[in-house]
């Protein structure tokens, strides 16, 4: 069985604060991370190489820099890094981000890609689907646990806003798994001291079959027209008032914010 | 491109077990707005299956047009049977934007559709507007909810967004609107089929992640008591809230520690946070003054919390709080 697992490095969000002066964010010193949903996506795969010995591809696009989370995956347990990297695949939007990785994909051999249900970063939870698409293979979203049935199928428990729903699909398919479906196993020391002396193979957008005017800005269809951080809170208002009345109070805030 | 074929503003009604998701309503009231302003007509996109007598309530909400599409492979809800049926609609009838409910079911097939249609989508919207030059301006959050952006989708058609649940405000029913219901017939390859559900199963869900939380109703030494604790479960409940507290709850036994608010338990920033009977010690604001919206209930006048509160009530905790839930349970049974 062979297994893809796309991740992508991403700011700890968490991390980030506000200059409380000018209003922007502070990126600097903030820590990059291999995107929790992601990570819980290899967990999952390394699930599956212990259980069937599946051979594991990760992949991901990013910048030069994004070579660290291909490090950490060898660690935990990863057979194979592809990581994407050209100029050609700046900012892409996740169409095109979606485009590329598919591509390189495609050259790839798999019977499941995994993919995490979506990044802190932007929180879109689109690339996932689009490289199903893009790949016309089948996709299912949200997966929590996986069970490998004979003939090609797999056995998914996917949660939804009411409960979870056990579905059947057969390979090759897409996944989109939450972090939670495998808490993530830490790197062992060896894996670590390995994970530096192995080959991570970089392509550029040469090496993918790909129309290269589909690749980042230029291929994306959506552009950020404006960005701005939420404007200082104004003073708070505070009222010694009656049960009653402060109730009404609290019901028109509520009513103003949509809440009722 | 020329995108003066590309007319009127679409909506994605999602249907669970026929029943009309009131993300989709309150869709319809944003697009009734975005519509108006565009001088174009909604047109409520309905797939399902036996869900031809509920159309008219769409027209009630907004929609000048309904497409119905009616087909044993729409009963529930699969990638597949509605990508293929709504890129048909949007290839023959050319839609200028297309929204989505940013649920379990519309973030999946909305980006599918953007990918199969080759348009751009975006996610998870908290403002929609029409600029100038008549294009969709799409707000969201980004960077965990530190920054905003907003999106345009100049060269392609249509314009996709999704929008999360209770973001958008339900306009008010009109019954006696008027509005068009067309049954729409879709082609199905049923070749591509290859998911199927096996068991759909409902469970009362403990969603212990109080940072995901849009709204948290929070206690602290002011509640006392487990009779205490119960009015402000009674009070989530009846706002879909999660409860969360500060140290003292917690040290008291009082509840989890995995709810706990502030410098050793979790950071939030809910649209609503409720300081209940939270004196608001320096550790407590560290875990909860980037809440968009917080209202503080305190005994004590000097309570450091009525600094970063934006609504502060001085009062007793013990009265209000009760008196609000019922307050609110009222209004919700006249809701429905």
């Amino acid at each position: 069985m062979k297994i893809a697992v796309c991740i992508k490095q991403v700011p700890d969000t968490t991390e980030i604060k506000l200059d409380p002066v000018k209003g922007t964010l502070i990126r600097e010193g903030v820590a990059s991370i291999m995107n929790p949903d992601d990570k819980g996506g290899l967990e999952m795969a390394l699930q599956l190489k212990e259980k069937h010995n599946a051979h594991i591809t990760v992949i991901t696009m990013g910048p030069p820099q994004a070579d660290d989370i291909l490090r950490e995956a060898y660690a935990m347990g990863a057979d194979r890094a592809i990581h994407l990297s050209d100029r050609k695949f700046a900012g892409a939007d996740t169409l095109a981000t979606s485009y590329a990785l598919a591509g390189a994909l495609r050259s790839s051999e798999y019977d499941i890609i995994i993919t995490g249900r979506q990044a802190i970063d932007g929180d879109t939870a689109q690339v996932g689907p689009q490289i199903a698409e893009h790949l016309d293979i089948p996709q299912v979203t949200y997966v929590e646990e996986l069970t490998v049935k004979e003939n090609n199928k797999l056995l998914i428990k996917k949660s939804t806003e009411e409960g979870y729903q056990m579905v059947e699909v057969s390979t090759p398919c897409l996944l989109t798994v939450l972090s939670s479906a495998g808490n993530a196993r830490y790197m062992t020391v060896r894996g670590i001291v390995e994970a530096y002396t192995r080959d991570v193979e970089v392509w550029s957008a040469d090496d993918i079959e790909v129309d290269q005017t589909k690749l980042g800005l230029k291929g994306s269809p959506t552009r950020v027209f404006k960005s701005f951080t939420k404007g200082a809170k104004a003073a708070g208002q505070i009222y010694e008032v009656d049960t009653e009345e402060a109730v009404d109070i609290i019901l028109e805030k509520l009513t103003e914010k949509f809440i009722i | 491109m020329d995108k003066s074929i590309y007319k009127d503003v679409y909506v994605f009604v999602e249907q669970r077990e026929n029943k009309i998701q009131s993300v989709a309503i309150e869709l319809l009231g944003k697009a009734r707005e975005l519509a108006d302003e565009l001088g174009e007509k909604v047109v409520a996109v309905f797939l399902g299956y036996n869900i031809q007598s509920k159309a008219k309530e769409l027209i009630a909400y907004g929609a000048d047009k309904v497409l119905c599409v009616e087909d044993d492979a729409l009963e529930y809800y699969m990638t597949e049977p509605y990508t293929q049926a709504i890129t048909q609609i949007v290839k023959s009838r050319n839609p200028d934007i297309f929204l989505f409910g940013a649920t379990t079911i519309g973030r999946d097939l909305g980006p599918r559709l953007s990918a199969r249609i080759g348009t751009g989508l975006t996610a998870d919207c908290t403002g929609l507007a029409i600029s100038e030059e008549k294009e969709l301006l799409m707000t969201r959050p980004a960077f965990g909810g530190n920054l905003m952006a907003t999106i345009i989708c100049k060269e392609h058609r249509p314009q996709m967004s999704t929008v999360r649940p209770g973001v958008m405000r339900t306009k008010p029913k009109d019954e006696t609107r008027q509005g068009e219901i067309e049954m729409v017939k879709v082609d199905f390859d049923k070749s591509k089929f290859k998911v199927r559900i096996l068991e759909n199963v409902k469970e009362e869900k403990s969603l212990i992640d109080i940072t995901q939380a849009d709204i948290l109703v929070s206690g602290g030494r002011g509640v006392g008591c487990v009779e205490g604790f119960e009015a402000l479960s009674d009070l989530a409940k009846v706002l879909g809230a999660e409860v969360s507290a500060s140290r003292a709850m917690v040290d008291a036994g009082l509840i989890p520690q995995e709810r706990q608010v502030g410098q050793t338990g979790k950071t939030v920033r809910p649209d609503v946070y409720f300081a209940l009977g939270i004196s608001g010690a320096v550790q407590h604001l560290a875990g909860m003054e980037e809440s968009e919206y917080i209202i503080a209930v305190n005994k004590d006048k000097g309570a450091s919390i009525f600094n970063v509160a934006d609504l502060g009530i001085v009062g007793d905790l013990n009265q209000i709080v009760p008196a609000l839930t019922r307050r609110l349970k009222k209004i919700r049974t006249n809701q429905q």
